[in-house]
């Protein structure tokens, strides 16, 4: 961690936000010869932002364009959408429709930011791709790196980046990682840096549904199919229009006329895409006690045997103890404590401390009471 | 800096700086009777008639606009409304498809929503409409033809168009014939009347003038229906309060380059010459779009086979070149350039385009400065592919 900082050539990925915008301004600070460059992720963008998103109307490239302007660095857009579309959005809905639950932001690091941009960036002479996530990475003496939580766990994003190995952190840059500080003084700074984009609102929902309405965008891809809810020991408790609109774990929205016989609220335990069914029951039943991962990513070396880890299983949840070994090229995991709501299609990221060893996709759960297949 | 993009903009005359701001400091709205109001008008007169001097142009045939969009506008959407309105058989617009976005986009709305039909006219590889062509479009069915618009030269790739011819063919029939001549004045002999021309645009800071303020140069026997509706000024054909230190300044500039455009044409086509030469003797493979001959000559168009012109854009940028792709941008996303498309390019191919446009302050070291880095940039640009 000892070695000469020098100017890097840094393609900083500017959506638009308050917090790409800053990190930009950050490595300009630092010494380094900055480009933004905004990512055209549709080919048809919204002309203006509604509701809480934040990176994908014309109205937000606009925006990372005058923060650009402010910074004094260069600015392009890059056009990636069909990448984007190919990789993250079809991806997304095939998941869904396969009865998983996937996470488009983690695909769109792996496959996109730090894959088609880095490539094209490396290509034309640039170093490293700089973003305003909240991670940080960790240069090693022996020129290794590790990728860390954030240095504040509250605004902590270093799931999200779970996917990237080595070669792709080598080349990234996260500036906002080691901030000590809350959102507000981000938009303290970026106001102090005379950035437009200081007041500007979090983006929150998935970006490419511009209306978040998930339900509505998978129904307009994948059609209506009606099929039977059932409980867990098979009896129909109601239909629903398509199994893909389900989520494992979901409570609300399921419809069914009558309560439970014991009077408990029921979940979702399994989506079935084969026969279109979706099975609920009571809170007790989500308890998952271990799961298998599948396309394991490494961020440095694969762990040699079994070993102790803490999880995290979606963006903003909590870290919970296991047990985690490689066999076979997946990932098996033991829950100290059993954890409700997993779904297959969600990444389970590993960490030892704050240092992200790796992710993978969910693939399987093993409930208490049941085995729950993909 | 390398500026290489004056057909973006060039920079404003020492001049005609002085005279726009030595009137920004008088007041007087040109359209009021007292004495204030006098002298602006005055000043505004005086550069019409500089302006109608330096275009081969009568004052009266100045209709000043807002920029070359304003005008184009007003002569494609004015002219279809007023000939419709006196035969509602008129319907058909003839346009070649290489027109800059200011007409093509006007003469689609027409199509989308005043009933026109608009028709295409062929090009050649250069990009050229024949006058043939344009007689042949209009002899289909001559009375249903509500104008023709042709460009005089095209401002991607700088081929000239057959103007003269193009409007005599155009009057054989009594077809009006626009042009949009802002890339024309100052780099070719622009004279209205001697073109033939119903209509024409020209562009103040296109030609060292100011931003925000152009003409449509109209025969006096043509009346459009106003895009801008209001108090009245320019012929009824276009209200606004004037823009008197803007006129004025226009006037200096437009005399100015068409008194010099034959000095500057075969200067600046020299140099022009040389950075072509340049980027071929580095990149043997880049393509020279446009007509070799027949073209501006402060133009100079390349296609850069296996390259995306923006990621070139971007690497000359950052060694300090300013040039353009040439084509427009939608959400600041190049797309493959309609002028090349019309010209048969493959759409692989015209995404690797970039436009070097020279001007008045265009020196020998701009070029050497292409010279040295048009050349890595290529190969890196080449590795980064097409994505």
């Amino acid at each position: 961690m000892t070695q000469t900082p020098r100017p890097l050539r840094v393609l900083a990925a500017m959506s638009g936000g308050v917090d790409s915008a800053v990190a930009a301004a950050r490595a300009v600070e630092a010494g380094h010869d900055v480009t933004g460059v905004h990512l055209a992720l549709s080919a048809n963008p919204q002309s203006f932002r509604t509701g809480a998103r934040g990176c994908c109307t014309i109205e937000d490239s606009r925006d990372a364009r005058r923060a650009a302007d402010v910074i004094g660095i260069p600015f392009y857009v890059w056009d990636l959408a069909e990448r984007f579309r190919a990789d993250v959005v079809d991806d997304f809905v095939a998941e869904y429709e396969a009865g998983r639950t996937p996470n488009p932001c983690l695909r769109c690091n792996e496959k996109i930011k730090f894959a088609a941009l880095l490539d094209k960036a490396l290509a034309l002479g640039f170093d490293a791709v700089c973003t305003g996530h909240y991670a940080t990475v960790v240069l090693n003496e022996d020129g290794t790196r590790e990728l860390h939580r954030a240095s504040d766990m509250a605004k902590d994003q270093s799931y999200v980046l779970g996917v990237l190995d080595e070669q792709q952190l080598a080349h990234a840059m996260f500036p906002l990682g080691d901030t000590l500080t809350t959102k507000d003084e981000i938009r303290a700074e970026a106001e102090r840096r005379g950035l437009a984009v200081a007041k500007k609102p979090d983006s929150h929902d998935i970006c490419f549904i511009a209306d978040g309405d998930t339900q509505g965008f998978l129904a307009t891809r994948l059609g209506r199919a009606e099929g039977d809810i059932v409980d867990e020991t098979g009896a129909k408790l109601g239909t629903h229009e398509g199994a893909y609109g389900f989520t494992i774990g979901q409570r609300k929205g399921l419809r069914i006329g009558h309560p439970a016989a014991d009077g408990k609220p029921r979940y979702v335990l399994d989506i079935s895409p084969v026969n279109n069914t979706v099975t609920v029951g009571p809170a007790e039943s989500l308890d998952v006690t271990a799961l298998t991962a599948i396309k394991p990513r490494w961020c440095g070396t694969a762990p040699a045997g079994p070993g102790r880890y803490t999880a995290q299983l979606r963006a903003h949840g909590g870290e919970t103890e296991v047990s985690a070994a490689l066999e076979d090229g997946e990932l098996r995991v033991t829950f100290d404590e059993p954890v409700r709501g997993v779904a297959p299609g969600q990444a389970i990221v590993l960490y030892d401390g704050t240092r992200v060893v790796g992710s993978a996709t969910i693939a399987t759960t093993v409930r208490r009471t049941a085995t729950a297949p993909a | 800096m390398a500026y290489l993009d004056h057909a973006a903009t060039t920079p404003m005359l020492p001049e005609a700086i002085e005279a726009m701001t030595a009137h920004l400091a008088v007041t007087g709205n040109a359209s009021s009777l007292h004495a204030a109001g006098r002298r602006a008008r005055r000043t505004v007169e005086e550069g019409r008639e500089a302006l109608a001097a330096a275009l081969g142009a009568r004052p009266s045939e100045v209709v000043l606009t807002s920029g070359g969009t304003e005008a184009d506008n007003l002569a494609v959407k004015g002219l279809y409304w007023s000939r419709r309105a006196a035969d509602p058989r008129r319907t058909r617009v003839l346009a070649s498809p290489v027109e800059h976005h200011a007409v093509l986009d006007a003469v689609d709305w027409l199509a989308g929503h005043e009933g026109a039909e608009v028709e295409y006219l062929p090009v050649d590889a250069y990009g050229r409409v024949h006058p043939e062509a344009l007689r042949e479009a209009i002899a289909r069915d001559p009375e249903s033809v509500a104008l023709a618009t042709v460009m005089w030269a095209n401002n991607e790739i700088g081929t000239v168009m057959p103007v003269r011819a193009l409007a005599d063919a155009a009057a054989e029939f009594g077809v009006p014939l626009h042009a949009d001549a802002v890339q024309a004045v100052g780099q070719l002999p622009v004279d209205f009347a001697a073109s033939g021309l119903a209509a024409m645009t020209v562009s103040g800071h296109k030609i060292g003038g100011p931003y925000g303020i152009g003409a449509l140069l109209l025969g006096r026997e043509h009346t459009p229906v106003p895009v801008l509706h209001g108090g009245g000024q320019e012929r009824h054909v276009r209200s606004g309060t004037l823009d008197v230190p803007a006129v004025a300044a226009f006037a200096v500039a437009a005399r100015l380059a068409t008194a010099g455009q034959e000095t500057f044409a075969r200067e600046i086509g020299a140099l022009r010459d040389a950075l072509v030469t340049a980027v071929r003797t580095a990149v043997p493979d880049a393509v020279l779009g446009g007509d070799p001959d027949g073209r501006l000559p402060a133009n100079a168009h390349f296609t850069f086979p296996g390259c995306e012109g923006d990621s070139l854009l971007l690497l000359l940028d950052a060694a300090g070149i300013a040039c353009s792709t040439g084509s427009a941008c939608t959400a600041g996303i190049a797309q493959p350039s309609h002028v090349l498309l019309a010209t048969g390019t493959d759409p692989d191919l015209a995404r690797g385009t970039l436009r070097f446009s020279l001007g008045h302050t265009s020196t020998e070291d701009d070029v050497k400065a292409v010279a040295e880095a048009i050349g890595p940039a290529v190969e890196r640009a080449r590795t980064a592919g097409l994505s």
